[in-house]
């Protein structure tokens, strides 16, 4: 079991099968200082931060005294000298999902939480330059949402009139 | 394209087989490879399936200096008007060969991202299949459009208006913009 | 899937100016402070404290300096990278990136296909080494699943990833050598790797985004005579290494590029999360195949590369010693490696082989639903990573119970090495900006995804 920092949230998960897997899910208020602990605790690289859209699961199982929303903002630590991974999973919200930016605390989540806004729309309090990466500036619409479709073309076979 | 303008008879003939063979023999490609055909591009090029004996070892990193544009991989939508700009920079005549599906189609990534085939927004001569196509297609590829150059098929096509793919309906082919590229916001 | 009507075409996009509006470098005045600090590589600065833009010790004013492209389409920038650079004559004084060239919708497509299938999308994100690509992504729905792989399976894996591993610091060899002006590198780097990819064709069937590694083992077992194939690219590559290390390690013009440039500390490194050759160069000895090893690499010896300035020659040096330390891995696999299966028999996984379905009726049920529909996976989430020639590569998954994953996300090292370069750049020279980009090695296909 991974000793937890002392501000620990009410809802800790832990995962026997993954062994070194421990998932956390603080509220948005504790979210700031519970990395900021993890961080102060040796966990010195955050390796990602990427979102998740639970549309079609707005009534997942989570851990006692945690409402679950749309969108999930997921940060994974890792800590160099202790060798081990936390995940913190974080509720951000149904309509307007806003989160606060770990920039301050992890300069190096700065192109993982653009990225995070550009496929989501997830906004990032903090963060010095939210502006879409991936996508060209004037896109309209978040990609990795559910309710944004793939984009595939139907392929035509068999003299079909068309552009090709 | 003072060569088509030519009156073809028994003195020009000569001049046309060699004007062909100097633009096929040594046919720059400009380099725009995008992923992963990019690397077998590179390995086109290097010593165990060697370009240099077709003359196109040199990859010209200015447009206008390159003859054909080899489009190796996938085009994304950010990506294609870039795409557009470094063929406009190219001086006539000249080709492009849209390498493996990705370019050719749109292959494997069927999604709002990736044109879907680049001849929607260059016209394409020669479309080489693979993903990625190993060298050996690669090298078949522009040894087709060799062969086209040497008839002098594919310069006749456009001078005669050919392609009809773009929407035009004869007189001298020039490129223009394409009609429809970008999709919007599917659903 | 659904019909897309296609709404308004932009042509005026194609015909106008390549502009990505605040996703590009702006003049200083109308950039705010933090932005500021990043683009001109402050790390450690960020500490709360909100930077003027007149404290930032600039020589020159905004008029003197000038801002500019290397765009999408350039010969050095290993792919379709963007970098804007403000420029004070020869020095860069503050960057950004712009990436998205390449973005493929990979993580959508991965949600639109099962289990199996899945591998050949993940493959082409870091299109140099897409057997550790598959690798990573194997592991966690194994992880998800709880199936056990039969050994064979896992040195088979672990040969693959070494050889991968080794063709991809050939390339980055090759297009470094060539970035720095030696052409006949890039012919020597490339030549290697065709002994390595016609030893790929053999196994797998592809030279590249070989689609080998899947949930359950691999696709195929070794090919017959595969030692002797083994052993030829291993003299072959140990032999030509040496020759490299003589061609360039001590080469004046190569050590004056290298030595002492793009030098980063160990802190900045963890604070822009960097992993890879990037973070061992500047002293930090992580390695995920020896401090979390997955696989079997807690059964084979072999040494971690450390550098100790951070500069570009640690990682130039760190990657040559690195071929020759997954040579070292590749021997020991073909003296240990075990007999059995080359997959897992678990049922609900592995399709029955072909000729048991003409027999038995449960056989071809068994392979038509896991040819349609696809195995499905208990729900959960996990992350789990891997090492890449590049750095830390994982994949983070939730399932919710079904044939296809609900979410995948690729964490890829470059795009996150990215982050530093506008570190790296401040205060070198435009021709060093093209040694720094080199020796981080991005690969914009993971990058962008």
């Amino acid at each position: 079991m991974i000793p937890l920092p002392p501000l620990a949230p009410p809802a800790v998960l832990v995962d026997e099968a993954l062994a070194c897997d421990v998932a956390c899910f603080p509220t948005p208020e504790q979210y700031l200082d519970l990395v900021a602990a993890f961080k102060d605790d040796g966990f010195e690289m955050c390796v990602d931060v990427c979102g998740v859209d639970y549309l079609e699961h707005a009534e997942r199982a989570l851990p006692e005294g945690v409402a679950p929303t749309r969108f999930e903002v997921v940060v994974n630590l890792l800590s160099l000298s202790k060798k081990q991974r936390v995940r913190v999973r974080v509720q951000a919200g149904t309509e307007s999902p806003r989160v606060e930016s770990l920039f301050h605390i992890y300069p190096g989540t700065e192109a993982p939480e653009r990225e995070t806004f550009d496929m989501f729309g997830i906004l990032f309090d903090g963060h010095p330059d939210l502006t879409r990466i991936l996508m060209p500036e004037d896109w309209e619409g978040h990609p990795l949402r559910k309710d944004y479709g793939v984009g595939h073309v139907p392929i035509q076979f068999k003299e079909a009139p068309g552009p090709r | 394209m003072a060569l088509e303008d030519l009156q073809h008879n028994f003195l020009t003939a000569p001049i046309e087989d060699l004007v062909r063979w100097a633009r096929r023999a040594s046919v720059w490609p400009a380099s725009f490879g995008l992923a992963c055909c990019a690397i077998e591009m590179m390995a086109a090029g290097g010593a165990d399936f060697d370009l240099a004996r077709f003359g196109m070892e040199v990859f010209r990193n200015s447009p206008r200096q390159a003859d054909l544009m080899i489009v190796a991989g996938r085009v994304s939508q950010k990506m294609a008007p870039v795409l557009r700009q470094v063929y406009d920079q190219m001086m006539e005549p000249k080709w492009v060969i849209s390498m493996g599906v990705c370019a050719s189609t749109g292959g494997l990534f069927n999604n709002y991202a990736i044109v879907q085939g680049v001849d929607q927004i260059v016209p394409v001569d020669v479309y080489a299949p693979g993903c990625p196509p190993s060298p050996e297609t690669l090298m078949h590829a522009i040894l087709t459009l060799h062969e086209q150059i040497r008839t002098g098929e594919i310069m006749k096509r456009r001078h005669e208006g050919n392609p009809t793919h773009l929407g035009h309906d004869g007189g001298v082919w020039t490129p223009e913009v394409p009609v429809t590229v970008r999709m919007g916001t599917p659903k | 899937m659904s019909d897309v009507t296609r709404t308004a075409d932009r042509p005026e996009r194609l015909t106008g100016e390549t502009s990505e509006g605040a996703q590009e470098l702006t003049r200083r005045i109308d950039t705010a402070s933090d932005q500021l600090g990043r683009e001109v590589g402050s790390v450690l600065r960020l500490d709360g404290v909100t930077l003027d833009p007149r404290e930032v010790d600039y020589e020159r004013d905004d008029d003197e300096t000038m801002i500019i492209n290397m765009g999408p389409a350039h010969p050095s920038t290993h792919g379709v990278l963007r970098l804007m650079l403000e420029l004070d004559g020869e020095f860069v004084l503050r960057t950004k990136v712009v990436i998205g060239y390449l973005h493929t919708g990979m993580e959508k497509t991965g949600e639109t296909l099962s289990y199996v299938q899945g591998a050949t999308n993940v493959t082409r994100m870091d299109y140099l080494s897409p057997v550790i690509n598959e690798l990573s992504y194997s592991l966690t729905i194994e992880k998800l699943l709880g199936v056990q792989i039969p050994e064979r399976a896992t040195w088979i894996r672990m040969l693959m990833s070494e050889l991968n591993r080794v063709s991809s610091h050939l390339v980055w060899m090759a297009t470094n050598g060539m970035d720095l002006g030696s052409t006949s590198m890039m012919i020597y780097g490339l030549r290697e790797r065709e002994l390595i990819l016609a030893f790929f064709e053999k196994t797998a069937g592809l030279r590249l985004n070989l689609n080998y590694v899947r949930p359950g083992g691999v696709a195929a077992d070794l090919p017959d005579g595969w030692e002797d194939d083994i052993e030829v690219i291993c003299n072959t590559i140990e032999e030509r290494t040496y020759e490299y290390d003589q061609l360039l390690t001590g080469q004046p013009i190569l050590r004056n590029r290298l030595i002492g440039v793009g030098a980063i500390t160990a802190e900045e490194a963890l604070a822009l999360s960097l992993t890879g050759p990037l973070l061992r160069s500047t002293g930090v000895p992580w390695d995920l195949r020896r401090s979390m090893p997955y696989l079997a690499y807690d059964q084979v010896d072999f040494d971690v590369i450390v550098g100790t300035y951070g500069d570009n020659f640690d990682r130039y040096a760190i990657r040559l010693n690195e071929i020759r330390e997954s040579i070292r891995i590749v021997r020991q696999c073909v003296e240990k490696m075990p007999a059995g299966d080359y997959r897992s028999q678990d049922p609900k996984v592995t399709p029955p082989p072909r000729a048991r379905i003409g027999e038995s009726m449960e056989a071809l049920i068994h392979h038509f639903k896991l040819f349609t529909e696809g195995f499905h996976v208990p729900a959960g989430e996990v992350y789990s990573a891997v090492e890449s020639p590049r750095g830390e590569i994982g994949c983070y998954m939730v399932s919710d119970g079904g044939p296809k994953p609900y979410r995948i996300h690729v964490r890829a090292p470059s795009f996150t090495n990215l982050q530093a370069m506008p570190l790296l750049m401040r205060g070198a020279s435009v021709s060093d900006a093209i040694t720094m980009i080199s020796t981080v090695d991005p690969v914009l296909g993971e990058v962008d995804r």
